[in-house]
């Protein structure tokens, strides 16, 4: 103890580059969008005026916020389901397999070291309406395939491309999780007399739900944030706004239209939407996993 | 091995020491030319360096033009601003506004005793960059301006002899090139706001939005939405989208794509893209250039047409040695040489009287058939309020604005006139926001 007391500054200096770094990056920008939410600026900071509420009431006001926050939504549950349901038919086929597993493994963990921005290029490359191989293949079976003009094919293309990227970090948290479970578990429970699909659904997917939780949490900040660089370089928001997400449009305002007010405002309500979902991920999702 | 290392350390550790001893001035510019232009745009930088000895241009690529205006105003509000940054003809009414920060280039000129002649450059390229009260603010550098690529071979199989001159006449050959199977599609553009609306405008004498489209105050409304001959353009582009007489080819240049693989026989694109077109179809087919065509419901004889590209800004912030060494530099760049040069490379247009006559004299235009149809374009008649161009604060949030009109329009989930009273409604808060920001 007395030599703990003797050493008060050490931990704390132990502490300081990281401290130093969550600050710099992290308190400061966040403490300077909540400031700028309440000013109105011009691009060059050559000027500012306090608005109070203004930029709040401005972008809760418009129509193109709340669509929007509707093609969030439905995007984040389709990349959030799309992604930890694949992840978890895969991780399942990958434990099972006896030979050459580690290739498997190796194979379905790649696409999470291309970087979104490539991802989006690598599928709009298949999936471009002139020259992608994927569009001549679904016009051979009749499928007209228009990613510049057709709403649901473009949410469809950049949906896809965030399952895919995402599929990866998913998959080696969801295999992790099932190496942990003993197989004395599995092995009893075979022995009473429980099938393949009992045997999974009674004893792997609840032994599997911390992971699965922690997983849908790390995805909803994965889709609200991470899917920019996604959409910015395949649909670019269109057509007509089908895939402009809430990040999206924050970055529009604040770096295309350079209203720093409006951007921050929506960006400080994104914190809070995050926020939000955690607790309530917490708060009453949780209670249904088993640790 | 280790010897080597050694001495590359040696040789690395006493570099400093082999720098003339006499500094010379360093001037930085940021530009956003990418490939083959920023090749040129170094070129330029280096023979201004080796023509004297006082100076040092140092040009810097940032990214795309919305990337470079991001980091000037970045490094200016960190005081570390460049000398001289690129910025696109969208971005123009931001800069124009932002007076604390910029170094307008009469006033450079004055202060330098440079000799500087507004009346040298085109009046569509002069009267972009000036303000209202008469005096240009940057230095034209790039400018393009639409035209119409029409793909000689599929017009020849259709059986049309020459390219249109009206948008009546465009819609029937667009028509007879898809039924007789000469191309799968007939029209497609890139930049959809730029040639479809803004030009569309400008050349038909329509306005796009009042004050002289915000060349005469910065309460200016958009109004594209309004004029009934507008309004009937995009509806049959949006007619012609069903029979693939037209074709939506996407945002940004994205619609090129059509027209190099063929499937769109014509494109309405930036006469500087004609170096990229001539590159990805050669072999495939021959393609020439046109006029843009004009509404002959709107107007008899076509007015200009207004540009694109970008002008160079002078930063303030610097010692007045480097601005000396600025105005040097930025009549060295419109100088006949470097503009002739640079617009017969490029496909941009001459900025200047002189380099255009010059080019004439060299021959270029007899050698490059279409390459004056731009700037013959853009040099008929006197630009009137339609036509000076566009001033308006966060254009290129507008840009995108129309394009989702667009999309909405031609997907038919709004109808024409719906989706371009909404574009005008969501463009005019833009022009709100920015009048308020700049406190005007």
């Amino acid at each position: 103890m007395t030599v703990f007391e003797r050493h008060r500054l050490t931990p704390w200096l132990l502490l300081a580059p990281q401290l130093v770094i969550v600050v710099l990056f992290f308190f400061w920008p966040a403490f300077a969008s909540l400031r700028q939410a309440f000013y109105v600026q011009d691009a060059f900071g050559l000027g500012e005026r306090f608005v109070g509420l203004a930029n709040f009431e401005r972008v809760l006001a418009t129509a193109e916020y709340w669509r929007a926050a509707g093609v969030t939504l439905i995007f984040s549950i389709a990349v959030a389901a799309g992604a930890m349901g694949l992840a978890l038919l895969f991780a399942v086929l990958a434990d099972r397999v006896l030979r050459g597993s580690k290739l498997y493994r190796v194979l379905l963990t790649w696409p999470y070291a291309v970087a979104p921005a490539v991802a989006g290029l690598l599928w709009l490359f298949m999936f471009d309406p002139v020259l992608g191989v994927l569009s001549h293949g679904l016009a051979l079976i009749g499928v007209h395939w228009n990613v510049h003009l057709d709403p649901t094919q473009a949410l469809l293309l950049v949906v896809i491309a965030s399952v895919w990227q995402q599929m990866s970090y998913n998959f080696v948290f969801f295999l992790a999780g099932l190496q942990m479970i003993p197989a004395s578990l599995l092995e009893a429970a075979a022995i009473d007399g429980a099938g393949p699909f009992k045997r999974f659904a009674t004893i792997t997917l609840p032994l599997l739900s911390p992971t699965a939780f922690f997983l849908l949490v790390m995805n909803t900040v994965y889709v609200l944030f991470e899917t920019f660089a996604t959409i910015d370089n395949t649909t670019l928001s269109g057509p007509g706004g089908a895939t402009r997400t809430l990040v999206y449009k924050l970055y529009e305002d604040g770096f295309v239209a350079r209203d720093l007010g409006s951007s921050s405002a929506q960006s400080v309500l994104l914190m809070a939407l995050v926020g939000l979902l955690t607790v309530v991920q917490f708060r009453y999702i949780e209670r249904q996993v088993q640790y | 091995m280790r010897f080597n290392r050694l001495l590359s350390a040696l040789i690395l550790a006493t570099a400093p020491l082999a720098t003339p001893v006499y500094a010379a001035t360093t001037i930085t510019w940021w530009h956003a030319m990418e490939g083959v232009l920023g090749d040129k745009v170094n070129e330029i930088a280096d023979a201004f360096n080796a023509s004297q000895d006082q100076y040092v241009v140092k040009p810097v690529y940032k990214g795309s033009y919305s990337d470079n205006l991001t980091a000037t105003i970045a490094a200016f509000r960190a005081n570390k601003a460049p000398a001289i940054t690129q910025v696109f003809e969208v971005g123009t009414a931001t800069m124009m506004s932002a007076k604390g920060a910029i170094y307008p280039v009469h006033e450079l000129m004055q202060d330098t005793d440079t000799p500087f002649d507004p009346n040298a450059f085109l009046p569509a390229v002069k009267s972009y960059y000036t303000s209202a009260d008469g005096h240009m603010l940057s230095m034209p550098f790039n400018s393009s301006t639409p035209v119409l690529y029409y793909n000689k071979d599929a017009f020849k199989k259709a059986g049309i002899d020459a390219p249109p001159k009206t948008w009546s006449e465009l819609g029937d050959d667009a028509r007879t090139l898809v039924e007789r199977g000469a191309s799968e599609c007939g029209l497609t553009t890139a930049w959809p706001s730029w040639t479809q609306l803004e030009n569309f405008s400008a050349i038909n004498d329509l306005p796009f939005a009042t004050k002289a489209n915000g060349f005469n105050g910065t309460d200016t409304r958009l109004v594209f939405n309004q004029q009934p001959e507008t309004v009937a353009h995009i509806q049959q582009l949006a007619d012609w989208q069903k029979t693939h007489a037209f074709e939506y080819g996407g945002r940004g240049d994205d619609g090129t794509k059509r027209f190099q693989s063929g499937r769109c026989a014509m494109l309405t694109t930036s006469s500087a893209s004609q170096a990229g077109i001539k590159d990805a179809s050669a072999g495939n087919f021959e393609f020439a250039i046109a006029p843009m065509p004009f509404d002959q419901d709107a107007i008899s004889q076509p007015k200009n047409s207004i540009i694109g590209g970008a002008s160079l800004w002078v930063m303030k912030g610097q010692r007045d040695e480097v601005y000396k060494g600025v105005a040097r530099f930025l009549n060295f760049v419109a100088s006949p040489e470097v503009q002739a040069d640079w617009a017969s490379f490029t496909g941009y247009v001459p900025i200047t009287t002189a380099a255009f006559e010059r080019l004439k004299q060299q021959g270029f235009y007899d050698k490059t058939p279409g390459a004056d149809v731009a700037i013959n374009q853009l040099t008929r008649g006197t630009p009137n309020d339609n036509g000076r161009g566009l001033r308006l604060g966060n254009m290129p949030q507008i840009r995108n604005i129309i394009a989702d009109a667009l999309e909405n329009a031609f997907n038919g989930r709004d109808s024409v006139p719906e989706a371009l009273d909404n574009a005008a409604k969501r463009g005019n808060a833009q022009l709100t926001q920015f009048q308020q920001s700049v406190g005007q």
